[in-house]
């Protein structure tokens, strides 16, 4: 017989040669190029993929800077990498940007249990972990988290918002909440209740909840109708807030609407809904819609526009998340350049307290980012708008949790 | 000719498998020398790479466990689970609330996670008897899609942290052995599993695993010669559910972190393919399976970023298509070659 055989040696060969793959890594990848290298990990798989866009865009964000030059001559590598929301997947990638990449900061890792997971690591490793892409309170903790720092208006600091408004406005309003039934809509509810103060047991006179994975939400705005209330505060995700504008409107129910900042986008949930239907609805803002006819000549929305041409295509320009991110990267850039030419880990950090009035066209007029040694939260501004039928208007004072 | 009476058609079907050693003698002494080589190399690796490494093969070695578990119920026992990621959090979860409610140490931890998934899986075994291959399939997948909303509920919630999760403190090595936290990890979780794939080693090849094997193949046949089928059954169930819960929690304790998020469906399909990979009815195919499960995803990511579960998929219709017996399959095929040459 004649057969092909595979000499002892040459398997033994082969499977080392295939082990020095596994565990060599890039380590050859160093070159003569000065370079800053930052890390995140991203949802690009898994049950929240759809915010993937946001490390998409910023990845194409620092290929713009690197194409005008980069920064202070560095260029900048963002390393992003697949989590799929899964906890112990971010331990893992974050290690290996840690560890193996040495990447000087974590940008805009994002989700609230993914970060969790990593929270105390980056902490004892003391690596910065600057404006993580979730609207938890906790993050803005520099006592015993000092390398961690948020970037959203806090889910808190948006019920605050509300209830401040309601209780100067409608002081006796018969308030009825939906809201999901996680971290995220019970942040923001606690928000409301801690707004309204010793009020809110009375004025709150039905709450309903519902999960992510429910087909609609339609029963539970019934419930809530049957309630009495004539105030409506909608906590929902896009898919439940378009569903719950457009029931409110059906079943006739005619509340004062708030619909949290998570669902306020005109081009997905507003437009699905029906905008007719939307009309008078209030939320609160701290960035620019894309599809608000107000901002279409803006210089900001126009540059950002062009970006989203030239360096991003497949981005989708009704969704809010790609000016989100834009801001987010356009903050870290401003931080990058503060630091001049040094890149320390130390030095990163002690730039990303020192943003001072940071004034980023895309925010909302009067917005500013403002951090420090014991303020962690760069944005905690936010104005209150209402839906027109073709737009948003902005109406009072920029408001913020300490603002009365 | 006429087989004799007294030899049934399960058992010598067992003995033609080539997929199945069970039976055999003790270990010839090639092979117990090759297994000194690999607990040399397994000792000697922490101390070779970077941290990084050292915490996934920690993580490799956890799913290794969890993999001999459920080979257990479905290779062994031809039960077909879809929802083993179920008690990995059973597990995990255990870990994580003695550890921040009840102050355990963490190496206490483990067993109880044992005990506790042997409950739970014992007794979700019972019912399960009366399902056959698919619909049994279907209960434990309901059990893996429940999980992480049950672990959200609001009346546990005061123990499991909700969607928030728990966070679990990273154990110190002893102070009179000089090796850094992940290296301890490391020989923590490596030494579980060197002592649970004895355990495991030692059940299978005797009696109860013919037994196992004999359900799997012909079942009437093997409650004809005084198996307790029914029983056998859901004791599988339970100790398959035991490995997969000391799994859990040892990956629990090296990442530091339990929540709903990380105890998906797809971590019971994820066990299924590492399962199939390695080589069903096969002790070593579990660590084969870990090896995939862990690493396979990054080099899909390295090679592409566009698709990367494209190209998982490809490796995945590759494995398959080369090995139809799993990695181990492919190695006790080369072996024989090997040898006959």
């Amino acid at each position: 017989m004649t057969r092909v055989k595979f000499p002892k040696l040459s398997w033994v060969a082969a499977s080392l040669a295939l082990s020095g793959v596994l565990f060599a890594g890039p380590a050859a990848a160093q070159s003569g190029a000065k370079e800053i290298k930052l890390g995140q990990t991203m949802p690009y798989s898994g049950p929240a993929s759809a915010y993937g866009t946001i490390g998409k865009l910023q990845q194409a964000y620092f290929k713009m800077i690197n194409d005008q030059g980069g920064i202070n001559g560095y260029k900048i590598e963002l390393i992003s990498l697949d989590d799929g929301y899964s906890p112990p997947k971010t331990v893992e990638q974050v290690r290996k940007l840690v560890e193996q990449d040495n990447v000087v900061a974590l940008f805009q890792t994002l989700g609230t249990p993914p970060n969790s997971a990593i929270h105390k690591y980056v902490n004892a490793k003391k690596v910065p972990h600057l404006f993580v892409a979730t609207g938890a309170t906790k993050w803005n903790d520099p006592k015993d988290f000092p390398w961690t720092m948020g970037f959203n208006l806090s889910y808190q600091t948006e019920g605050q918002i509300y209830a401040k408004y309601l209780l100067k406005t409608k002081p006796n309003a018969k308030i009825a909440i939906l809201y999901q039934n996680d971290d995220y809509g019970k942040d923001v509810l606690k928000g409301v209740k801690d707004g309204l103060g010793a009020k809110a047991n009375t004025m709150i006179v039905k709450e309903a909840t519902y999960e992510v994975t429910d087909p609609t939400v339609d029963s539970q705005i019934l419930t809530l109708k049957a309630s009495g209330a004539d105030t409506f505060i909608n906590i929902t995700t896009p898919k439940f807030g378009a569903q719950a504008v457009r029931k409110v409107y059906d079943s006739g129910w005619k509340p004062l609407h708030i619909i949290n900042n998570v669902s306020a986008s005109v081009g997905s949930v507003l437009t699905p809904a029906g905008l007719e239907k939307a009309v008078d609805v209030v939320t609160v803002a701290y960035y620019k819609d894309a599809d608000d006819p107000q901002w279409k000549d803006d210089p900001a929305m126009l540059k950002w526009r062009a970006f989203m041409a030239k360096y991003y295509r497949d981005g989708d320009v009704h969704d809010g998340s790609n000016i989100y991110a834009y801001i987010v990267a356009q903050t870290m850039e401003q931080v990058l350049r503060q630091c001049g030419t040094d890149f320390s880990r130390a030095n990163i950090m002690k730039q990303a307290e020192n943003l001072k009035n940071f004034k980023q066209p895309l925010l909302l007029p009067g917005i500013v980012i403002n951090t420090g040694p014991k303020d962690h939260a760069p944005i905690e501004q936010g104005q209150l708008e209402k839906f027109n039928g073709k737009q948003y208007v902005l109406f009072g004072d920029v408001l913020g949790p300490s603002s009365n | 000719m006429q087989t004799p009476a007294i030899q049934t058609p399960a058992i010598r079907a067992d003995a033609a498998a080539p997929t199945t050693r069970i039976g055999q003698p003790a270990l010839s002494q090639r092979k117990i020398l090759g297994l000194v080589v690999l607990l040399v190399i397994a000792c000697a690796v922490p101390f070779l790479l970077g941290n990084y490494r050292i915490f996934q093969l920690t993580m490799a070695l956890s799913y290794s466990i969890a993999l001999l578990g459920l080979n257990m119920l479905t290779g062994f026992n031809g039960q077909i689970s879809l929802g083993h990621g179920a008690f990995f959090a059973i597990g995990a979860y255990t870990a994580a609330i003695l550890m921040d409610k009840a102050n355990f140490p963490y190496w206490a931890t483990i067993p109880v996670a044992g005990v506790v998934c042997l409950v739970a899986g014992f007794l979700f075994g019972l019912p399960a008897l009366r399902l056959e291959g698919l619909y049994l399939a279907l209960a434990t997948f309901a059990l893996g899609v429940a999980m992480p909303q049950i672990l959200k509920h609001k009346s546990l919630e005061h123990y499991t942290g909700g969607a928030m999760g728990i966070v679990i403190i990273k154990p110190d090595a002893p102070e009179w052995l000089p090796v850094s936290q992940d290296q301890w990890l490391y020989f923590f979780t490596l030494a579980w599993t060197v002592l649970l794939f004895f355990l495991g080693w030692n059940l299978l090849r005797g009696r109860i695993g013919r037994a196992l094997v004999a359900i799997r193949d012909q079942p009437i046949a093997a409650q004809a010669m005084g198996v307790n089928t029914a029983m056998y059954k859901s004791i599988t169930f339970g100790i398959s559910a035991l490995y997969t819960g000391i799994a859990g929690a040892l990956a629990a304790i090296g990442v530091q972190f339990a929540s709903p998020d990380s105890f998906n469906f797809f971590l019971s399909l994820t066990f299924v393919v590492g399962m199939v990979v390695g080589g069903l009815a096969s002790i070593s195919g579990a660590l084969y399976g870990a090896l995939f499960i862990q690493f396979i995803p990054n080099i899909a990511d390295d090679i592409s970023k566009a698709a990367p579960w494209a190209i998982y998929g490809v490796f995945l219709i590759g494995f398959m298509y080369v090995m139809p017996g799993g990695v181990a399959g492919a190695i006790r095929y080369l072996r024989h070659r090997w040898s006959k040459s």
